[in-house]
């Protein structure tokens, strides 16, 4: 193994800033303490995605003057957010591979003095700890194991779908976040229709289906008697955490399930405090996990 | 309603339906594979929305492609309703790049209907402003600074409105309608 440091430049993308510091905080303490070197993006705009069904040239254009920024600092890029990867590595993928979106976009790109070159590559944070930390020094750093957990995972989609695009994790198979909450010690349940999206992209149009859809997703964790829920991306942890009081109303329901951003899970078993992941920013206290997590120690 | 009874009632007229507007949609980038969705109806089986939707059909919306129902399907709401969990693309045995295609008619449907959910010309407005989609308020950057998380990165939200404006959506979205709630 390259004995070489991680480094990465952090793409935060709108609504980490705007809302989910928590996932921030927590994902910068685990990495730090991992080796992974952050740097801080000098200039970025919106990854692009929230735009893509309006009109398509202007997600593209979007997506590649972030893709420029990173090229010229001649960092890769690390995001956290599902929706940010999946545009920005498919982008990126595009522009690469085929020659005339890349010229038809490189127009629009003229304007600002920037040209897309395909010389960067982009990450997201399950990949860097899969494959540049690797699952060895994770669990090497793992000081408090979390063995008395069983928690269940919530991929989502656009870190694996489309699997022709993305080409990593399987979407009918997950694996990666399964793994990698076992390096914590806990267990990661299986249960129903785990491969299924959380329903958020649409919710300024319509919120009577996603309500739905995640509704069925916590019946179905629930049923496996999961002691959390483990996401890794702002959106769909905005779903199953903030609108969780909404949907256990709209269908006179009590969940209680606490949804846990994974750097936050893994934090806790690397020995790091509940305030300093910001566990205490969740809409859902997780109070009933803590109290387990110290008597299991106990 | 189940789908069938919606289509009784809904007879599509001949007069209605565009030939040529299959070929039109076949050459738009990633809707190329249109003509060679035979039906099969995988892609409705395995979507969510579907499942909770009564009207939301993938199925049905490569097919009204195919017999040319321009202004039916570019008029059509449900348009929206796809949250973009790319399943249908995984799982269908053409390749049709179904979520795909129903993004080429989102991108039509504004310019044909001149409208759009309200919550698109909100974060696009956001966008142009301040360079992401949502307004962070100045306590957010206080709160960072206090927590000791590094500021923000700059945007160049007048590099934003340029980019708009050579895409020509600047224009569109001026006068673009908006719509609420798509049930
Ligand atoms: S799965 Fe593919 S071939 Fe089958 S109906 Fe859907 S788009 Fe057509
Ligand atoms: S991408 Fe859209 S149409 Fe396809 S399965 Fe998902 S919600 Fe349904």
């Amino acid at each position: 193994m390259s004995e070489e440091k991680p480094r990465y430049l952090l793409f935060l993308g709108c609504v980490i800033p705007y809302r989910l510091s928590s996932y921030e905080i927590s994902a910068r303490k685990v990495l730090a303490k991992l080796g992974v070197e952050l740097v801080e993006m000098p200039e970025y705009n919106c990854c692009g995605f929230p735009m893509d069904p309006v009109n398509h040239d202007v997600m593209l254009t979007l997506a590649a003057r972030n893709l420029c920024v990173a090229e010229r600092e001649n960092l890769n890029i690390l995001t956290l957010c599902n929706g940010c990867f999946g545009t920005l590595c498919k982008v990126n993928k595009t522009l690469k591979e085929d020659k005339e979106e890349r010229e038809r976009i490189n127009k629009y790109l003229a304007e600002f003095g920037m040209e897309f070159k395909g010389t960067i590559e982009v990450k997201h944070l399950v990949y860097v700890l899969s494959e540049d930390v690797g699952f060895e020094k994770i669990k090497d750093a793992v000081k408090k194991p979390l063995t008395s957990l069983r928690v269940a995972q919530h991929t989502g989609c656009h870190i694996v779908r489309p699997k022709k695009l993305i080409e990593k994790d399987d979407p009918e198979n997950l694996r990666l976040l399964k793994e990698l909450i076992e390096l914590t010690g806990a267990k990661c349940l299986d249960y129903m229709d785990e491969a299924e999206c959380c329903g958020n992209p649409i919710i300024g149009v319509n919120e009577s289906i996603p309500f739905q859809m995640a509704k069925e997703k916590l019946e179905h964790i629930r049923a496996v008697g999961a002691q959390a829920l483990i996401t890794v991306c702002p959106f769909c942890h905005m779903m199953f955490d903030m609108n969780q009081p909404r949907i256990e109303r709209a269908f006179n329901e009590k969940f209680g399930l606490p949804v846990l951003h994974y750097p936050q899970l893994l934090g806790l078993a690397m020995g790091f405090t509940p305030e300093e992941l910001a566990l205490n920013e969740l809409r859902v206290k997780p109070f009933d996990l803590l109290n387990e997590i110290q008597s299991g120690r106990e | 309603m189940s789908e069938t009874q919606e289509q009784v009632l809904n007879i599509i007229k001949a007069e209605e339906m565009d030939p040529k507007f299959k070929y039109e949609i076949s050459k738009i980038h990633g809707a190329e594979k249109i003509m060679l969705c035979y039906q099969c109806g995988t892609c409705t089986a395995d979507c969510p929305v579907s499942r909770f939707s009564n009207f939301y059909r993938p199925r049905k919306i490569a097919r009204m492609i195919q017999l040319g129902l321009k202004d039916r399907i570019l008029s059509d709401k449900d348009l929206w309703l796809c949250t973009t969990c790319y399943t249908c693309i995984d799982h269908c045995p053409q390749n049709v790049d179904i979520a795909h295609v129903v993004r080429v008619l989102r991108n039509l449907s504004v310019k044909h209907t001149n409208s759009m959910p309200l919550v698109f010309k909100e974060l696009a407005n956001n966008l142009m402003k301040t360079g992401f989609v949502y307004v962070i308020p100045e306590s957010r950057h206080t709160r960072r600074a206090q927590i000791g998380l590094p500021p923000l990165p700059k945007t160049k939200p007048q590099e934003i409105a340029k980019l708009f404006e050579i895409t020509g959506f600047a224009k569109l979205l001026e006068n673009v309608e908006t719509f609420g709630r798509v049930e």
